[in-house]
């Protein structure tokens, strides 16, 4: 072969190679790092036609409302457990460390964790938004069954405030 | 008055934007030098009106005039002067605004310094930023007016601006960001004024070079701000969280990287033609995929704005006006084009190659992490997140092999590079950068087989690789201070951001290995040890600040029984918008932060409190501002500035 189609080839096959390697690769890393995201009611009922439920140990990501009179809190650790729901079932969350700024009763809130029982979630993190009225858009959607419109954008009525 | 004087300006800017679109293209077209002429001036005007608008509209929210719906959501009148100046880009609106200023802004620039350029370029160029800056204007003006008024009820008092923007780094972090953002439009305009034409050489690449760089120093400068900025504020000491607004504007900062990379070999060699205009292409379209993220509310994220499915719309189909548009023109005009290529596959041409596969691959998985959710739900599979790891570990993937290559890539002659000659510096700056990391670890005594030993690793490969190369090129002037002169700016600027590197991946091996974080529950008089350090609660009182109430602990921090340093972390409450924000408290020094925010009150008088010791995290952004400062030692460099730059061997060879 002339060197020049030799070059050609060689970066074709380089480009190719890197490619192959770079989708499997991110296929792979992708398939451990999705987090399926329930409510309570699909968690205990499973989620879509089939009705799939989430496996004990499995990683996901569960948003609802947090029941007011739920929060536990251990005296001695920052330890704390507390109930979410959406339209039905209760699904418990346990959590140790520090809660964000906006975690209150009867506030919609995410949390990242790992399956531990049929109803129980050991969260490794607890998100709200820093916005007072905020719900996750996916309880809102089980909720009311529509889709979710952030407080903001609704027009306030002039001069209501 | 003030108000309405400022939509009138941008209401004018809209007109001179529409002329600005229409007259020089066609002036263009028809070969008339007047119409081309016109295109400085009208650049010029539109650039002054959107100044005015943004000046009127910074009137308001000094005034507190809450008539602007803008500025009673977004404002109140206890607000800091200075606040309520960044609250004027605080919203979507205002942000956008800022974003036609920046834009109009950049034209303005190329009208003012491209005395160089022919005519006809020129006029092409100023004119496809005119239709740029027509889209952003329409959109500023009829989907999102910052001016909007709420007459004839209005309220007393604004709801404040969110806590969240309330910090330094929030008067910095959006005007810098933009300026990158939208300086690569550019580029963009540079890259479709040439397809019209049909001309690339080593001059359009002379002339495309400064402004790519520019675009890129501002958005390098912006995403470090706003990764300080998300450290300081959001109180948890996170320095970047993979959320798909920071992707947004990684995502343009790859691209732009790689457009920078080829850029060089345009300009050098005359080859990768057709790549650099693609490139120069998807560094704007991925800004405006970010504004699209951003802006439409398809994404949800700490930052993304109010919603709007209409502004969304808007926006799509202007991104798919601009990319379709472009890339139909790439694909008419690019078969024409044809690269000498004479290159071996050892020689920097190659390297550079290298360089642009990385980045863009980069691209590519930052690009499918974000919007793959999205597809995901649209395609009714249900909600998923994708979460850090799956970045990271990509990451980890690429920077290594990306690494190893930046630190041979400077040493590599064009054309062709034999191996031998570089087996012996670069046997020493092996050994050197063995030393030095092994060093460093062993004088912490922590060398173990973990990610800090091969970020130093990597980073001391880099950064002594980079630092020799320079030092030998100086040599081959005769004596060092001889070659100090000699050399480019832009061969310093490139050292320099290339050490910034290195600095970057050591600061981020080191604080990912090395972070401690402890979640303690506190009583005033408890100490809770930490990575050596003894925090001890002194004390915990209310807060009374201008616009928000809360709770300040003190602690004081010993060493081995000797005084560190006291830290004042707030729990603030804002009180209009009824939020709480953590206000952490940092104490920096370049080897390591202590970082102590303070959580909630728990039952028996006591605290929650998060402490952290992180090592080596100010370097990520020392690593970000030694890039930046590259690109404008690279932007010094004086060939940019010559008037009728010399022909290169290249051009001769052609003719």
């Amino acid at each position: 072969m002339q060197p020049r189609r030799q070059k050609r080839l060689f970066a074709i096959l380089l480009v190719i190679g890197l490619l192959t390697g770079a989708v499997a690769a991110m296929l792979y890393a992708l398939q451990q790092n999705i987090d399926l995201f329930y409510t309570p009611s699909q968690l205990v009922d499973g989620l879509g036609k089939d009705k799939i439920k989430p496996q004990v140990g499995q990683r996901l990501r569960i948003g609802g409302m947090v029941v007011a009179g739920s929060v536990k809190r251990d005296p001695e650790s920052l330890k704390v457990s507390f109930d979410l729901v959406d339209t039905g079932p209760l699904v418990t969350v346990i959590y140790e460390g520090i809660l964000p700024d906006l975690f209150r009763e009867g506030q919609g809130i995410v949390a990242q964790g790992v399956l531990q029982d049929a109803t129980t979630i050991k969260a490794s993190e607890v998100l709200a938004k820093h916005d007072e009225e905020y719900m996750p858009p996916e309880v809102a959607e089980a909720l009311k069954g529509i889709k979710h419109v952030p407080p903001s954008q609704q027009q306030p009525a002039s001069g209501s405030y | 008055m003030i108000v309405e004087a400022g939509q009138l300006a941008l209401t004018f800017a809209f007109a001179l934007s529409l002329l600005l679109a229409i007259i020089p293209l066609y002036g263009s077209f028809v070969a008339n030098q007047r119409m081309l002429l016109l295109a400085k001036p009208l650049a010029l005007g539109q650039f002054l009106f959107c100044l005015l608008a943004m000046l009127a509209l910074i009137y308001a929210f000094r005034t507190n005039d809450f008539t602007v719906v803008n500025v009673a959501q977004n404002s109140s009148s206890t607000l800091p002067w200075y606040y309520q100046i960044t609250a004027s880009f605080g919203s979507h609106e205002g942000s956008m605004l800022l974003w036609v200023l920046m834009l109009a802004g950049w034209t303005a620039l190329v009208a003012q310094f491209s005395k160089a350029l022919p005519l006809l370029l020129l006029g092409r160029i100023l004119g496809i930023m005119g239709v740029i800056c027509v889209g952003f204007i329409a959109f500023s003006l009829f989907m999102s007016n910052p001016f909007e008024r709420s007459l004839p009820f209005f309220p007393v008092e604004g709801r404040d601006l969110n806590p969240l923007l309330q910090d330094f780094g929030m008067i910095l972090h959006p005007p810098t960001l933009y300026m990158g953002y939208v300086g690569f439009a550019v580029a963009f305009a540079f890259a479709i004024a040439a397809l019209m034409g049909g001309r690339f050489d080593s001059v359009w690449a002379r002339w495309v070079r400064p402004w790519a760089l520019a675009a890129w120093l501002f958005l390098t400068l912006g995403i470090m701000l706003g990764s300080w900025w998300a450290y300081n504020e959001l109180g948890w000491g996170g320095w970047w969280f993979w959320d798909p607004v920071e992707n947004a504007s990684f995502m343009p900062w790859l691209a732009g990287t790689a457009l920078i990379h080829s850029l060089a070999v345009t300009e050098k060699r005359g080859t990768f033609k057709s790549w650099t205009v693609l490139l120069a292409l998807a560094a704007f379209a991925l800004s405006l995929v970010g504004a699209f993220l951003v802006r439409s509310g398809v994404l949800v994220s700490v930052h993304s704005f109010a919603t709007d499915p209409g502004r969304g719309m808007y926006l799509l189909v202007f991104l798919l006006l601009v990319v379709g548009g472009s890339l139909l023109l790439y694909g008419m005009r690019m078969n024409s084009v044809r690269s000498q290529a004479r290159y071996q596959l050892f020689s920097r041409e190659m390297m550079l190659w290298g360089n642009n596969i990385f980045l863009l691959t980069a691209c590519l998985i930052v690009f499918l992490g974000t919007l793959f959710p999205l597809f995901h739900k649209e395609l009714g599979l249900g909600s998923i997140s994708i979460g850090e790891p799956f970045f990271n570990q990509m990451f980890y993937y690429l920077t290594i092999p990306f690494a190893l290559m930046l630190g041979l890539g400077p040493w590599v002659r064009w054309k062709q590079q034999q191996f031998t000659p570089l087996v012996k510096p670069l046997g020493l700056v092996l050994v050197a950068a063995l030393i030095l990391a092994l060093g460093v670890l062993a004088s912490m005594q922590s060398v173990q087989a973990n990610l800090a030993l091969l970020g130093m690793l990597l980073g001391a490969w880099v950064g002594v690789s980079a630092l020799a190369e320079v030092m030998l090129r100086m040599r081959q002037f005769g004596s060092v201070t001889q070659g100090l002169t000699k050399l480019n700016a832009s061969h310093y600027g490139m050292t320099l951001a290339h050490i910034g590197f290195a600095v970057l991946v050591i600061g981020v091996a080191m604080t990912k290995t090395y972070t401690e974080e402890r979640d303690v529950r506190m009583q005033e008089g408890d100490t809770a040890t930490l990575a050596g350090y003894q925090f001890t609660l002194v004390d915990v009182y209310e807060l009374d600040g201008p616009n928000y109430g809360g709770q300040a602990a003190e602690l004081d921090v010993r060493k081995d029984g000797r005084y560190v340093t006291h830290l004042h972390a707030e729990k603030r409450f804002y009180r209009i918008q009824r939020t709480i924000m953590t206000e952490a408290a940092v104490h920096a020094r370049l080897s390591r932060d202590l970082y102590v925010s303070l959580g909630e009150e728990l039952p028996g008088n006591a605290w929650a409190l998060r402490i952290q010791v992180k090592p080596f995290v100010r370097w990520i952004w020392l690593g970000g501002l030694l890039m930046s400062l590259g690109a404008l030692l690279a932007l010094a460099d004086k060939r940019y500035r010559r008037k009728t730059p010399p022909a290169t061997k290249q051009e001769v060879a052609n003719a």
